[in-house]
């Protein structure tokens, strides 16, 4: 996985949503164990206490979970899996539509330029 | 002890100039933190005083609770700005130098990062190149089990790929009980591992954070934020 960095946000929150990324895309499935912090740490290339603080986050949202001795694992609850996926689409065209904005099209203009492009691409 | 760094109106003065003035900070164990702050701004005579190699002119310095001295020195891993090793030595030769001078140092773990950089523990270190020099020296310093690792500019003369590798290092090598020192100019290139940073300025303290507290505060990376403070 490429773990990217915006300037304008907290690492934390960035990681978080990257490994909620890496839950819905299936790379980490659910209920398998999630890598400890010191190897996710290095794979990011961030500081192991951001990542533990990431963690700490996404346990306390119920998408991961500790099992006290043999690591962090994540959640079976497909249900919860797919609220996270529909709210990071929903942040994703939220932000479209804004730039969109930028652009001068409102929202019933851009659907119509959408459907155009969607059946270009078929 | 809790903190492993603390001062206390710490200050230092060089004749009639002064490089700090009445610094109070406090560094806890497992952290790593960036000391930063443009050129003259006193970061080296922090780091210096932290090793024992300067004395305060007031004010107090402690590693561990104690004033620097033999037994600081035991748990302080330093890396000098400049390198003091003896240019005819080779690099295995260094490695039992060090070996001899602290008991905390893992061969093993130099041997490993050697090759790691396709180095040759043969070479004589008056052959080598000003940035593989530098390498060696970091690794004799990281190969150590310190409690405290003071890095004065670590990254500043190695390459990109290298700069990577010394990074992944210094995480790599992080626990709960050690803390990293390091100050840098390159501080798009270290942000994200560290915990904490301390802005100097003209030797006093402009601003000591938590990296994600700057972001989120302030809305931009802490590189930014250094341009935009000490803007020239």
């Amino acid at each position: 996985m490429e773990w990217t960095f915006q300037p304008d946000r907290p690492i934390y929150a960035q990681l978080v949503e990257q490994i909620q990324l890496g839950i819905v895309s299936g790379r980490y499935p659910a209920g398998s164990r999630l890598p400890s912090v010191r190897e996710l740490a290095a794979e990011a290339s961030v500081n192991p206490n951001t990542m533990q603080k990431a963690l700490a986050e996404l346990e306390r949202s119920g998408l991961l979970h500790t099992q006290r001795t043999s690591g962090r694992f994540i959640t079976e609850d497909q249900e919860m899996i797919e609220t996270v996926r529909n709210n990071l689409a929903y942040e994703q065209i939220h932000k479209f539509l804004e730039n969109m904005r930028k652009l001068g099209f409102d929202p019933a203009e851009t659907m119509a330029l959408m459907e155009k492009a969607a059946k270009e691409e078929y | 002890m809790e903190n492993i760094l603390e001062c206390r109106a710490l200050t230092k003065t060089y004749g009639y100039r002064t490089a700090l003035s009445n610094l109070d900070i406090a560094i806890p164990r497992g952290r790593i933190v960036g000391l930063l702050g443009p050129n003259g701004s006193g970061k080296t005579t922090l780091i210096k005083l932290a090793c024992g190699l300067l004395t305060p002119t007031a004010g107090q310095i402690l590693i561990d609770g104690k004033a620097p001295g033999l037994e600081s020195k035991a748990i302080v891993s330093y890396l000098p700005e400049r390198s003091y090793l003896n240019n005819w030595m080779c690099i295995q030769e260094l490695i039992r130098f060090f070996q001899d001078f602290y008991q905390d140092f893992q061969p093993e773990v130099a041997y490993d990062m050697l090759q790691r950089l396709n180095i040759d523990p043969r070479d004589r270190l008056k052959n080598l190149s000003k940035g593989t020099k530098e390498k060696v020296q970091l690794i004799l310093v990281m190969s150590r089990r310190a409690q405290l690792y003071l890095l004065d500019e670590p990254i500043g003369g190695v390459d990109p790929a290298t700069r990577d590798y010394i990074l992944h290092t210094i995480i790599g090598n992080y626990n709960e009980n050690s803390t990293v020192i390091l100050s840098t100019h390159l501080i798009a290139d270290v942000e994200q591992i560290l915990d904490d940073v301390i802005f100097l300025s003209n030797g006093k303290i402009l601003m000591a954070s938590p990296v994600d507290e700057i972001r989120e505060r302030q809305g931009k990376s802490v590189d930014d934020l250094f341009r935009e403070v000490f803007k020239c």
